[in-house]
């Protein structure tokens, strides 16, 4: 580089206006760098738009069985694309509207163990000494509940309903998010730059929201992407016991269950569910591995 | 005589120590910071020096309210700041600010130069706008020396030496009156020490600021103080001006530290006599009677186990806290018996 386009350059990194960027810009930015990530985000945005859309598009519908073929192989001439199951329902129509309940149960159940979980765990983290004992022995009494137990005792008291299942699952689910979450905190609070915050004139509360919760982002993220999953497969727990969704709605869970006991005779009603399953497993672990690089500054390449 | 900034009295900050078993407790005192009292005034340097674990740091944190002190008092500019609210501390934290001593993990990992320098604006003036907070914060980097490109990087992408800056670039973001120094160039290669401290003294010109620099670091106090506090176990050993520090100093201890400080010149160091301490500092949990500094002190007399010296007042303002202080400065060091002497026997 000779001397005056040096020059010029230095000139031009002193008056090119600097704007202040946060963490969750710059992560932005980091995410969409990653080829794996973004692969899982595109996958991810279709496999929405697909339950959403597809049964729209299919002239069959998800409870009303096509009379003339029981158990058929997938076909174009049927109409059956993913064929039909024992009572000649629609796999296609069934597989969307049970992604939409897969769907909805892994992250809606998620999004409420990870509110309780991080707000409870941080708090307790944070506050440390006999708030921390106390709320821990009650995550503990709580962990000792059995899940089963907890589950019926709520369908017993409020009826049967959708909704309970994501809190039943977000209910169970938040407790090892928040022990995460607190071992975490524990380590967090002690270092010098928490005490800078509180020497800067922060409060508790600006120094748990500045300080403390983006730095639990990276471990909180990791442990998301695997209860996603792990929400899914409970709820297929869930309902083949009867205590999840109920036929004729259905879900990915039930769908395998129910492809899973006609493997021989009919492996189609087996492969489309579980294959559109694992697809979307896949595409959050990949969104998760890509959301925790992109959070942390210092894996910036 | 100017008043001083800040008059600390007799100031003490325990620590409660669990030692007991799963169902027991057994608690102790550790007296971190045992009646400690001194001033500081406007624009003048206190420096510290004492050993690891002398209460520097305790000191340090409770002076800016980050610890509870048990007692004594801290009057900042006329108004008692022990036992007050954390409000009232928390505002009275723009006037006094700290600098910490490892300068890349008092920064949070997660945000980036400009929003860390940034911070104390926010909280103590919410209702700045972005365009004021930015410039303010572009001015006080290039202040420290660092360049206002720099504001969207992350600390690990910066050197010990350059985060101290930010560090310092914080604490000065606010226009404090005080800054309280806790050991700022340790952690930084030699180089880099005499960099930054040399920044600390421009800033404290510029700004004129009372500052109070913690080291263990003999040359680098000497380099930057007015006056230096010698601190042992929890108390003040000797407070003095830096010529009387460093040519005559009164209490044993502080002659054991300077004599200490290595020659850097091999042939003057090693012909000169090992005049070092012998032992350990006696933990803090059960202090010795009396004098602290008797169990290693080889002037030692029967007085000094039963009678804990004052902080006394000499003519020339200085103050020294030993018994025989008028009578060991013209005593020769004895020498050491190959150092196997046990010495911390009480």
């Amino acid at each position: 580089m000779s001397e005056s386009t040096r020059d010029a350059f230095e000139q031009a990194l002193d008056t090119r206006e600097i704007r202040g960027r946060s963490l969750y810009v710059d992560a932005w930015h980091r995410l969409l760098k990653n080829k794996a990530a973004v692969a899982g985000l595109v996958v991810l945005a279709i496999m929405v738009v697909l339950v959403l859309v597809g049964p729209l598009l299919s002239q069959w519908d998800h409870e009303i069985p096509d009379w003339e073929h029981y158990s058929t192989p997938p076909s174009l001439e049927t109409g059956h694309v993913f064929g039909t199951d024992a009572i000649g329902r629609d796999l296609f129509v069934r597989t969307m509207i049970g992604g939409q309940v897969s769907l909805l149960v892994g992250l809606l159940a998620t999004l409420v163990s990870l509110v309780i979980g991080v707000t409870y765990g941080a708090v307790a983290g944070y506050l440390g000494g006999r708030a921390d004992n106390v709320m821990m022995r009650f995550v503990d009494a709580v962990y000792a509940m059995p899940f089963m137990f907890f589950v019926i005792l709520l369908m017993v008291v409020f009826g049967r309903n959708i909704f309970l299942i994501f809190i039943a699952i977000g209910a169970i689910n938040w407790l090892d998010m928040a022990r995460i979450v607190r071992g975490q905190t524990l380590s967090l609070k002690n270092k010098d730059f928490v005490e800078a915050a509180r020497a800067c004139g922060a409060t508790e509360a600006q120094i748990i929201r500045r300080h403390i919760i983006p730095n639990l982002l990276g471990v909180v993220i990791v442990y998301v992407t695997l209860t996603i999953p792990q929400v899914i497969l409970v709820e297929s727990f869930l309902s083949f016991l009867g205590l999840g969704v109920q036929e004729p709605l259905t879900s990915w869970g039930a769908l395998v269950n129910e492809g899973a006991q006609e493997l021989e005779t009919a492996p189609w009603s087996l492969m489309f569910p579980a294959a559109f399953l694992a697809v979307t497993l896949f595409a959050f672990n990949f969104l998760g591995d890509g959301l925790r690089d992109a959070l942390d500054p210092k894996d910036r390449l | 005589m100017r008043a001083p900034v800040l008059k600390v009295r007799g100031l003490e900050v325990h620590y409660r120590v669990d030692a007991g078993s799963l169902f027991r407790h057994d608690y102790y005192t550790i007296r971190a910071v045992d009646g400690v009292s001194f001033d500081v005034f406007p624009a003048e340097t206190l420096g510290i020096v004492g050993e690891s674990g002398c209460g520097k740091s305790t000191l340090a944190r409770a002076l800016l309210g980050l610890q509870r002190p048990k007692g004594g008092s801290i009057e900042w500019l006329g108004e008692e700041l022990v036992g007050t609210r954390e409000e009232f501390l928390r505002k009275k934290r723009r006037e006094i600010q700290i600098i910490f001593q490892d300068p890349s993990g008092s920064l949070d990992p997660r945000m980036t130069i400009g929003e860390i320098v940034a911070e104390p604006l926010k909280t103590f003036y919410p209702s700045m706008s972005r365009l004021q907070v930015r410039e303010r914060v572009i001015g006080i980097l290039q202040l420290v020396g660092l360049r206002s490109d720099q504001i969207n990087r992350y600390p690990h992408e910066f050197s010990g030496g350059q985060c101290q800056r930010v560090g310092i670039a914080r604490a000065l973001v606010v226009n404090p009156r005080l800054v309280v120094c806790d050991e700022p160039v340790s952690a930084l290669d030699v180089s880099i020490q005499a960099q930054i401290v040399n920044l600390l003294k421009d800033l404290q010109k510029k700004l004129q600021l009372s500052l109070i620099f913690i080291a263990h670091d003999l040359s680098v106090v000497r380099h930057v103080s007015d006056r230096v506090l010698v601190m042992y176990l929890g108390k003040v050993m000797e407070v003095a001006d830096r010529e009387s520090i460093y040519h005559a100093p009164r209490h044993p201890y502080t002659r054991a530290l300077i004599e200490s400080v290595p020659i850097p010149d091999p042939v003057r160091e090693r012909a000169r006599a090992r005049r070092s301490l012998q032992g350990d500092m006696p933990s803090p949990l059960d202090p010795p009677s009396g004098c602290v500094f008797r169990t290693r002190c080889p002037f030692a007399i029967d007085r000094c186990a039963a009678e804990v010296p004052e902080l006394e007042t000499l003519d020339d303002g200085n103050r020294v806290a030993c018994h025989r202080h008028r009578e060991i400065p013209a005593e020769p060091w004895p020498e050491n018996e190959d150092g196997d002497r046990e010495a911390s026997t009480t």
